[in-house]
């Protein structure tokens, strides 16, 4: 093994790919399982900064992912779960887009409905279907059902 | 707001206006609903009564409903002998019965197949009842029998009694009577009481809403006791059931200290929450709110459907 100088791990710049900034503190991992976690391709690099100082928010998490530019529903489950993170697009080093998260009115097939009996947990061709009756903090309602939702996490597939 | 051609999937579906004509349509239709005149609205209608679950009660109301109004039924009514025990889809089904008539009414075991239904089906789909989410018909039969009671629907105190929690054709009630500006005293089991999403629901409304611990305190100005099934399944063990149950039966000395003009409503079909000795009583309404569901129903379909006709 060849011996030199510790060299101090930074987060470091990427070419391509997106970067989430102001993840709530200790969410970051649960945001790169929904940007898609171990389903990124091997071209991927994934840097997280976790417990970072923070001005806005005292502390917050970072996530960097290599040339993936997520999805929608990827970005309404980042709203959901991490409502203060801000997602930038970067490509060839340079910021293109950077925006807040943004919640939509309707969140379709991105969580389970808590009610067992709900239709949409039976066999039925149907994704699940979520109207976002408060924003903060957020409550959602299953278009089917009723029921009322409070903690995404555990309704994540 | 338009009725014909419309779902009606949840009480909530309708605003005041369209839950007036209905009632007021219904008070029309009750020499109609009792035989004494014919009416043609439905002629030629052909409406399925896809019930997915034993219901026989809902089921013959609204067969009684369609056919007063000279319509005719398709009726499923043994889950079992349907393709849906051969692992066919629910949605599958439903495309296939709202193809064959021109109105669906589905009772069904899940919450929220209502809402599937309507999506699916191209023709006005009523909810009979899904699972433990919602029942509009019965919450309008609710509304008609206090009209008819008390003379009007607006500032009246009505007790409900009973499984607040669960029971989420309750929840509509409230909702309805909360619209209207009605005073409710709420009495249940500190296990079953109403959750903070439905008081939610109703705060920018006209109604108010208080609860009581004390049934006969709560009964002593009333004006309606509404009261609900309280299910073996809520509770842990049979002696807890059988000790709350037991202190919430309606019977004679319960309704001593009522005024006389009290009157009792239940969903039916009841589990001994009253006796029957209060049936022969003058605060007994839940017959006569059993045959209210058939003029209620038939000025919904009225509307529902008879535009056309
Ligand atoms: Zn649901």
């Amino acid at each position: 093994m060849e011996a030199g100088p510790a060299r101090e791990l930074k987060i470091t710049p990427i070419r391509n790919g997106t970067v989430i900034d102001h993840i709530p503190d200790g969410l970051a991992l649960e945001v790169l399982r929904i940007v898609g976690g171990s389903r990124l391709g091997r071209d991927s690099t994934v840097s997280i900064a976790l417990h970072v100082r923070s001005a806005k928010q005292g502390w917050k998490d970072i996530l960097k992912v290599e040339n993936v530019e997520i999805s929608d529903r990827a970005a309404n489950a980042i709203a959901l779960l991490a409502p203060t993170s801000t997602i930038s697009i970067i490509r060839d080093f340079a910021v293109r887009e950077k925006h807040p998260v943004a919640l939509p009115d309707r969140i379709d097939g991105l969580l389970r409905c808590p009610n067992l009996e709900c239709i949409t947990n039976q066999a039925e061709p149907i994704e699940s279907s979520f109207e976002v009756i408060h924003r903060r903090p957020i409550r959602l309602r299953c278009r089917y059902c009723d029921e009322p939702v409070t903690d995404f996490l555990p309704q994540l597939p | 707001m338009r009725l014909a051609g419309r779902d009606l999937v949840a009480i909530e579906d309708l605003d005041r206006p369209a839950i007036e004509e209905i009632l007021e349509a219904a008070r029309a239709l009750v020499p109609a609903a009792e035989g004494g005149s014919v009416r043609h609205t439905l002629e030629g209608r052909l409406v399925a009564m896809a019930f997915f679950e034993p219901s026989t009660r809902t089921r013959l109301s609204f067969e009684a409903a369609v056919q007063r109004l000279g319509g005719r039924c398709l009726t499923i009514a043994d889950p079992a002998a349907t393709s849906l025990r051969k692992g066919e889809t629910l949605s599958d089904t439903l495309r296939m019965i709202s193809s064959y008539s021109d109105a669906l009414i589905l009772r069904h075991p899940n919450s929220g197949a209502a809402r599937l239904a309507a999506d699916l089906s191209d023709r006005p789909v009523i909810n009979a009842g899904d699972g433990s989410h919602q029942h509009p018909t019965q919450t309008l039969t609710d509304l008609a029998t206090i009209q008819e009671a008390c003379g009007s629907l607006v500032g009246r105190r009505i007790v409900i009694l009973g499984d607040l929690k669960y029971g989420r054709a309750v929840h509509s009630l409230i909702w309805a009577l909360a619209l209207f500006g009605n005073e409710m005293v709420l009495v249940s089991p500190p296990s079953l009481r109403l959750p903070e999403s439905v008081r939610q629901r109703v705060r920018h409304l006209a109604g108010r809403i208080r609860e009581e611990d004390d049934l006969a305190t709560a009964l002593a100005d009333a004006d309606i006791l509404y009261v609900t099934r309280i299910q073996r399944e809520r509770f842990p063990d049979e002696t807890e059931y059988r000790r709350v149950a037991g202190s919430y039966r309606i019977d004679r000395a319960t309704l001593e200290g009522a005024r006389p003009e009290l009157r009792v409503l239940h969903p039916l079909p009841r589990l001994g929450e009253i006796a029957p000795e209060v049936d022969p009583t003058p605060h007994a309404l839940y017959f006569r709110q059993a045959f209210l569901g058939v003029p209620v129903r038939m000025a919904l379909m009225q509307s529902i459907l008879g535009g056309g006709a």
